[in-house]
């Protein structure tokens, strides 16, 4: 295209196309990723008559709940933290990991009516979905900063390595979505399954409970569990519990990022391989 | 980056064929049936011929080129691979075989609306559309002011879209797919069908673009738009090129080539059709009123169109249409089983004739008879369809010889039946003392 004043931007279809070239392509729509979360946000609270408080009222339940079952009934150990502190400090990733989780799995399947009709990288819509968690987690933080202040609990500037463990609950949530999500398409089962998932896995994840409640012998298997480590930190960097991997060891820790860059790497080639395929089968 | 040297060839379509799985109806949706079918192919001895069977191709060794600035106009009935043929440029859905090379950024008025979410304002639905059809939100800032005095929608744009009327929302949608600025430009016209205000602004739109020197691939039914418009025609038959060249010899050919049911009125095998296929149209004729089949009306002359359909697997809620149109591809009118309020039919396996009465009121020319069933759940999903499956023309004398139409252009197509009383004289209180 010799004219002038015109990209000189063009595509091949089927494509054939590195790596690289897929991420600079996902970097050009980039603001199509926030727009997209953006609007999930948006239109989630629209019509809700208590909207965004929402965000704070679910947590807030259900760490009531759990205080009073698992902290006072059950008397789960919680260090020298007070039991509701020690839990919100769980709950809040954990809820960032589910919801990211559960709204990517089915985004592929909500959003056919876009990528039916045009054309993007279609791994803007699960990455989006798991973006649009982070506002309520941002929000959700007025709960746990609410309790820290009824019961003093004072956070250290280990603040600093949160971002590091909502990356890596991110992570998590983007590998195992993209083949949820992928799956979802041909095989509607994946939204039955999903929810029962996020159910057992909850469990399977030190939230109402810390990893050194486990027997020794059972440990590296909640370790190898990478939302132990996002948990575990969470309580580290925030109201001082024992550094992820001091329960197991920091080999099991390296296993649990290992199997979070596997589940991925496979999830990014299962989602490319089948993506040419959605707008035919979905 | 893209540019070997080939003069001004914008898009290339090279070979491209499609295939599809059919027997939509047993898709393996759920994790169950998928391994039902795997437990079922494994047992049958030879699961590739089973498989062979169950596709279809949609496009077959398509090739054409379109070359910068030039208006081409894909036309065919439906189930040609039109729609097909647009998934594969606009990069929905990738070939089975060869490929498609675009020049250029593409852009298309087919997905008009795509995107918009009922509950955010008209504000928030053109950012969000704009950027789902690759404009950036700096150039959406600064086109804005323009999207909103263009759709009209005015004061409204803080409102959110689902208290637009339809009209207002099709015109927002409108104003943002345009302001897109594409080098080539898709235009799928049967997506437009329906409104004339909306459709003469799609027709200036390509107008437009095809002036500054654009590339524009307009997809229709409509003969007289791809007339209007297109400086080139393809046509699709059966999901090949079966003409390219001159837009009024292709559209001749076109209009040539319908369904040729033998004397008898059954539908050829080899017909172009859509749909499920759990049921197929066999036969359609026109009949007088007294069972005399006809090819040629008079006016205001009643008819008959008989169908018969062979049921392949028990259906619940069959709905059975029959359209006229014009040669050219204008729909005159459609008449489902279902209207006036009757139910959609029950109908197990087996041969069935039907009859639909008709006295449309057509007016003098040559039409033709569209056929299908559809279901009236499941989005009314298409289970047989054959366009122009016969031919009928109407003439411009009645059966008597007293009752003939003046035939003048403008007339539109259909004669309503009316009653004129004969003027009779009225007094007007005050009458003729104007000045």
């Amino acid at each position: 295209m010799g004219r002038p004043g015109v990209s000189a931007r063009g595509f091949t279809n089927p494509a054939r196309r590195t790596a690289r070239a897929e991420l600079r392509e996902l970097w050009d729509h980039r603001e199509l990723l926030f727009y997209i979360a953006w609007r999930d946000i948006k239109v989630r609270y629209k019509q809700a008559a208590l909207g965004v408080a929402w965000i704070v009222i679910q947590p807030i339940v259900s760490i009531a709940i759990f205080s009073l079952l698992f902290g006072r009934l059950l008397k789960v150990p919680s260090g020298n933290v007070p039991y509701p502190v020690f839990a919100t400090a769980a709950l809040l990733p954990w809820n960032y990991f589910a919801g990211a989780l559960t709204r990517a799995s089915g985004s592929l399947v909500a959003s056919a009516s876009l990528y039916t009709k045009i054309y993007f990288p279609r791994v803007v819509i699960p990455i989006s979905a798991i973006l649009g968690g982070l506002l309520d987690l941002a929000i959700s933080f007025a709960v746990l900063i609410g309790l820290m202040l009824i019961y003093g609990v004072s956070p250290s500037l280990l603040v600093l390595t949160l971002p590091a463990f909502i990356l890596l609950a991110s992570m998590a949530a983007l590998a195992f979505s993209l083949w949820l999500s992928a799956l979802n398409v041909r095989y509607r089962d994946v939204g039955h399954l999903v929810p029962f998932l996020v159910q057992v896995w909850m469990y399977a994840t030190p939230v109402v409970y810390g990893a050194d409640l486990i027997p020794q012998r059972w440990r590296f298997l909640l370790g190898l569990n990478p939302m132990t480590t996002v948990t575990e930190g969470f309580r580290w960097a925030l109201v001082g519990g024992p550094p992820p991997g001091s329960t197991t060891s920091p080999i099991v820790v390296g296993g649990s990022l290992m199997l979070v860059c596997v589940v991925l790497l496979g999830g990014l080639a299962y989602f490319r391989h089948t993506e040419r395929t959605f707008a035919d089968v979905v | 980056m893209w540019c070997e040297p080939m003069s001004d060839v914008c898009v290339r379509v090279e070979e491209l064929g499609k295939r599809y799985r059919i027997g939509s109806v047993r898709r393996a949706n759920t994790l169950r049936d998928a391994i039902a079918t795997a437990v079922r192919g494994s047992v049958r001895r030879n699961p590739r011929g089973r498989e062979d069977r169950q596709t279809i191709w949609a496009l077959r060794n398509v090739s054409f080129d379109v070359r910068e600035g030039e208006v081409l106009g894909v036309i065919g009935r439906n189930g040609a691979g039109k729609s097909t043929l647009l998934k594969i440029l606009s990069r929905v859905t990738e070939p089975t075989e060869g490929r498609v090379v675009v020049h250029g950024r593409l852009g298309s008025l087919l997905e008009v609306g795509t995107g918009f979410h009922p509950e955010l304002t008209g504000r928030e639905n053109v950012y969000l559309n704009g950027v789902i059809l690759g404009m950036k939100r700096k150039v959406i800032q600064k086109k804005f002011d323009d999207i909103v005095a263009f759709s009209g929608v005015g004061q409204f744009i803080d409102t959110p879209v689902k208290r637009y009327s339809s009209g207002m929302y099709a015109r927002l949608a409108f104003a943002v797919a345009s302001s897109v600025e594409p080098d080539v430009l898709l235009v799928d016209e049967v997506l437009s069908v329906g409104d004339a205000e909306f459709q003469n602004r799609c027709y200036e739109r390509m107008h437009g673009l095809s002036a500054a020197g654009r590339t524009v691939l307009f997809i229709s039914h409509s003969m007289p738009a791809v007339k209007a418009l297109c400086t080139r025609a393809i046509l699709l038959d059966g999901g090949r090129v079966a003409g390219e060249g001159a837009v009024d010899e292709v559209i001749a050919s076109y209009l040539q080539a319908g369904a040729r049911p033998t004397a008898d009125g059954f539908i050829p095998a080899d017909a172009a059709r859509i749909g499920t296929g759990t049921i197929r149209l066999r036969r359609v004729v026109v009949e007088d009123t007294g069972g005399q089949p006809l090819a040629q009306l008079f006016l205001n002359q009643p008819f008959c169109v008989v169908l018969t359909l062979e049921v392949l697997e028990d259906t619940e809620d069959a709905i059975l249409e029959v359209g006229i149109s014009t040669t050219d591809g204008t729909r005159v009118t459609t008449s489902f089983s279902t209207d006036g309020e009757r139910p959609a039919e029950r109908l197990g396996r087996g041969w069935y004739e039907v009859r639909l009465d008709l006295a449309p009121g057509l007016l003098p020319r040559a039409y033709v008879v569209d056929a299908g069933v559809h279901h009236l759940g499941q989005g009314h999903l298409t289970i047989d369809f054959v366009e122009r499956v016969l031919g009928l023309t109407v003439l411009n004398e009645s059966e008597t010889g007293h009752d003939r139409h003046i035939p003048t252009p403008t007339r539109g197509l259909v004669r309503p039946v009316g009653h004129w009383l004969l003027p009779r004289p009225v007094s007007i209180p005050g009458g003729g003392a104007k000045p």
